[in-house]
């Protein structure tokens, strides 16, 4: 193919203008023909799943099953998000009416089963917890408590990992960009966990967490000089889901340091030396200066720790499987659960949709904080 | 971003301060910072070197005994037996007893199952997820960010929208669709065969928009004067934008390679099979089997890593540029 000079000088400086129709056309087909192989695969596998899930969460389709699928509406939202709140009427003695109490005078309520069973109102609810508010007992019941109990899981993990691993990351970062000897050497090892597969990382710390005699439990009982006592860390349900936000923060935070490092190294110099000419000290120059520099990349760092968060699955799912009772389920693995064991798809489609709207929440909250800051500029 | 920046650094120290004082603290600030750095080191290792010294012990008990203390970080050969002079002259019972290091339970994952079977299917979908990936989303931004034509800024802004999606929320539909897609040589489903690894993985909205962001940045000067020359636009995107994108590629490749090495929800939905198992999820069902022997596990997940960290050292920069990508880009 021979162009002349005159049509090359033409694509270079005649964006404006309208250029000669027949070399458009060539290419707008050259383009069409380069992105159809990347446009193909995103249409089948990305946007068509996508669209695919809000369908099928309207309907009661199971993988491998002769059946056809029926559509059935909202049905299963309603039994995903169906939560009551019930006043609990304790327990009174049938001859004198007076309130029955135990040895220690706890007022003594009926089995949340015997509750749930007692109206049909709530057909097919499952207790998911109980609380006391103003000397009243209250009974929350759920049409899916695995549900919930995964989603408060990863609230509860996205407010404790969050706010500690992005400022983990931080010192680290800060602590890498000194010029000392050796900085390279410390940055490799900080970043070094991110590049193992999660799985790999879930099965030595399941080692390390050995209950009775392991590592953790050693080390824990020599800082403490013996007053911290071997735990039973994954088979404790208040200990399990601890134990994995620390594994994770240990796997995950090279990876917020080195956006950090980057955002560090992005601060132009002279804004600390003219703070420097004015007087200001260490500490004043990293709270006028670094932070409010380092605005743009910790909000990205939060929500994509956050985004993180709620995807939250490999290493739950590798070392506890959701438990021990449900101590640390997960959205994600309660849909592998609903999805891979269950072969419920339609069910399963309606939590993924759940759990994309979270994170496109999340997102949106990202978007609008970083624009507010280019305004202000 | 170029890799200079990572290693600059902030200018250290007082400078007002001078003579023994400012040694002193100098020196102060570098015994401070070097103790620092050294523990956070211990808090990032001591999991590896755990993995790898309980991999090299032969002996279980062994294994079991020392991870209560500093032992489990050490090497060291264990007998139950007093040392005999030469193990060949010792008698059958002594020489079972006696234990050392060694590679008796990496042998032993060989011979529990077929893990170079697993070690091949991961090398081959990440390798061949990796290679095309590139091909396929280079060539998708090489237009969005050169040429002019109909419907660019629509196609652009959609491949924009698509990145907020994540995998998770599409996997269950994707389980269901990829039961339905038609094989090479006849047969309908892609559940337990390599396609189902690979194919949805090659297209990539966040990798097209990074090589787009680079591909605007390259001068036009370059293209130009090969269209003057007589090259082609697929010429120009061929010998012109790709030998001059390698930090960008680079940063696309170890993206892919991480989430591909380590992809467990997928093939765990999809892989029944161990022909077309890959190491994660034999990692999961070795871990599984009982007696759950540590040294065997730790052998395994060795093996696993190895590969990984052996890379990850060999190209430390590219890796590290390529997450710090992530989070400027966006």
């Amino acid at each position: 193919m021979t162009i002349s000079r005159e049509t090359g000088r033409e694509t270079a400086s005649g964006r404006q203008r309208r250029r000669p129709s027949k070399e458009r056309i060539k290419e707008t087909a050259l383009a069409w023909l380069m992105i159809a192989p990347a446009a193909l695969g995103l249409i089948v596998f990305l946007a068509i799943p996508f669209f695919m899930a809000f369908q099928l969460s309207l309907t009661n389709t199971r993988l491998l099953s002769p059946n056809p699928p029926e559509f059935i509406g909202l049905e299963n939202y309603r039994q995903l998000l169906r939560l009551n709140v019930i006043a609990m009427e304790p327990l009174r003695d049938p001859a004198t009416g007076e309130v029955q109490r135990d040895e220690q005078g706890h007022i003594l309520y009926p089995r949340a089963r015997t509750i749930l069973r007692s109206n049909d109102k709530y057909a097919g609810m499952e207790e998911l917890t109980q609380f006391d508010l103003f000397g009243k007992r209250y009974l929350v019941a759920a049409g899916d408590p695995t549900f919930w109990r995964g989603l408060r899981n990863n609230f509860y993990f996205a407010l404790v990992v969050v706010p500690l691993q992005s400022s983990f990351a931080l010192l680290l970062a800060v602590l890498v960009n000194q010029r000392f000897k050796g900085v390279t050497f410390f940055r490799t090892i900080y970043f070094m966990p991110v590049v193992l597969p999660m799985v790999v990382v879930s099965i030595v710390w399941f080692f390390l967490y050995n209950p009775g005699v392991g590592t953790i439990n050693a080390l824990l009982k020599a800082i403490s000089f013996g007053r911290i006592g071997p735990q039973a860390w994954l088979a404790d349900p208040g200990l399990a889901f601890p134990a994995i936000m620390l594994l994770s923060i240990w796997q995950g935070v090279g990876f917020q340091m080195v956006i950090f490092l980057a955002g560090l190294q992005g601060i132009p110099e002279e804004l600390y030396e003219a703070a420097e000419v004015d007087g200001c000290n260490a500490l004043q120059k990293s709270f006028f200066i670094t932070l409010p520099q380092l605005r743009n990349t910790t909000i990205f760092v939060i929500v994509a720790t956050t985004i993180l968060a709620f995807q939250l699955f490999t290493q739950v799912y590798v070392l506890t499987g959701g438990g021990p009772s449900e101590a640390t389920m997960t959205t994600m693995v309660h849909v592998v659960r609903e999805g891979r064991y269950q072969l419920r798809a339609g069910y399963a489609s309606a939590i993924t949709v759940v759990f994309f709207l979270i994170v496109l929440a999340v997102s949106i909250v990202q978007r609008a904080l970083i624009r507010e800051e280019r305004e202000i500029e | 971003m170029s890799a200079q920046t990572l290693t600059q650094a902030q200018p250290a120290g007082n400078k007002t301060l001078h003579g023994f004082q400012y040694r002193l603290r100098r020196t102060l600030r570098a015994i401070f910072y070097y103790t620092v750095a050294t523990i956070l080191v211990c808090f990032f290792v001591f999991p590896v070197i755990f993995m790898v010294v309980s991999a090299i012990k032969t002996n279980e008990t062994q294994i079991t005994s020392d991870v209560a203390g500093v032992r489990a970080f050490v090497p060291y050969p264990f007998r139950l037996v007093p040392p005999v002079n030469r193990l060949d002259d010792a008698p059958a019972e002594v020489r079972a007893a006696y234990t050392g290091l060694g590679l008796q339970n990496f042998f032993d994952v060989f011979r529990r199952m077929p893990f170079g079977r697993f070690m091949w299917n991961s090398i081959f979908i990440t390798t061949t997820t990796v290679a095309l990936g590139l091909l396929v989303n280079s060539m998708a931004a090489y237009p969005l960010a050169r040429l002019r034509w109909k419907g660019q800024g629509v196609l652009l802004a959609i491949i924009v929208a698509l990145i907020i999606i994540p995998f998770e929320a599409v996997a269950i539909p994707l389980t269901l669709l990829t039961t339905k897609l038609p094989r090479l040589g006849g047969g309908i489903g892609w559940h337990d065969t390599y396609y189902v690894q690979i194919i949805p993985f090659i297209a990539d909205a966040f990798s097209i928009y990074l090589l787009y962001q680079f591909f605007i940045s390259i001068p036009k000067d370059l293209d130009e004067a090969a269209i003057i020359d007589g090259a082609s636009r697929f010429r120009v995107y061929w010998n012109i934008i790709l030998p001059n994108s390698k930090p960008v590629l680079a940063t696309v490749a170890v993206q892919k390679f991480l989430w591909i090495w380590g992809s467990y929800l997928w093939p765990l939905m999809v892989i029944r099979l161990p022909e077309y198992r890959p190491l994660t999820v034999a990692m999961q069902e070795f871990f599984g089997q009982y007696p759950r022997l540590w040294g065997d596990t730790l052998a395994f997940a060795t093996m696993t890593v190895l590969p990984v960290l052996v890379l990850f050292l060999a190209f430390q920069r590219w890796f590290i540029q390529g997450i710090a990508t992530t989070g400027i880009k966006r």
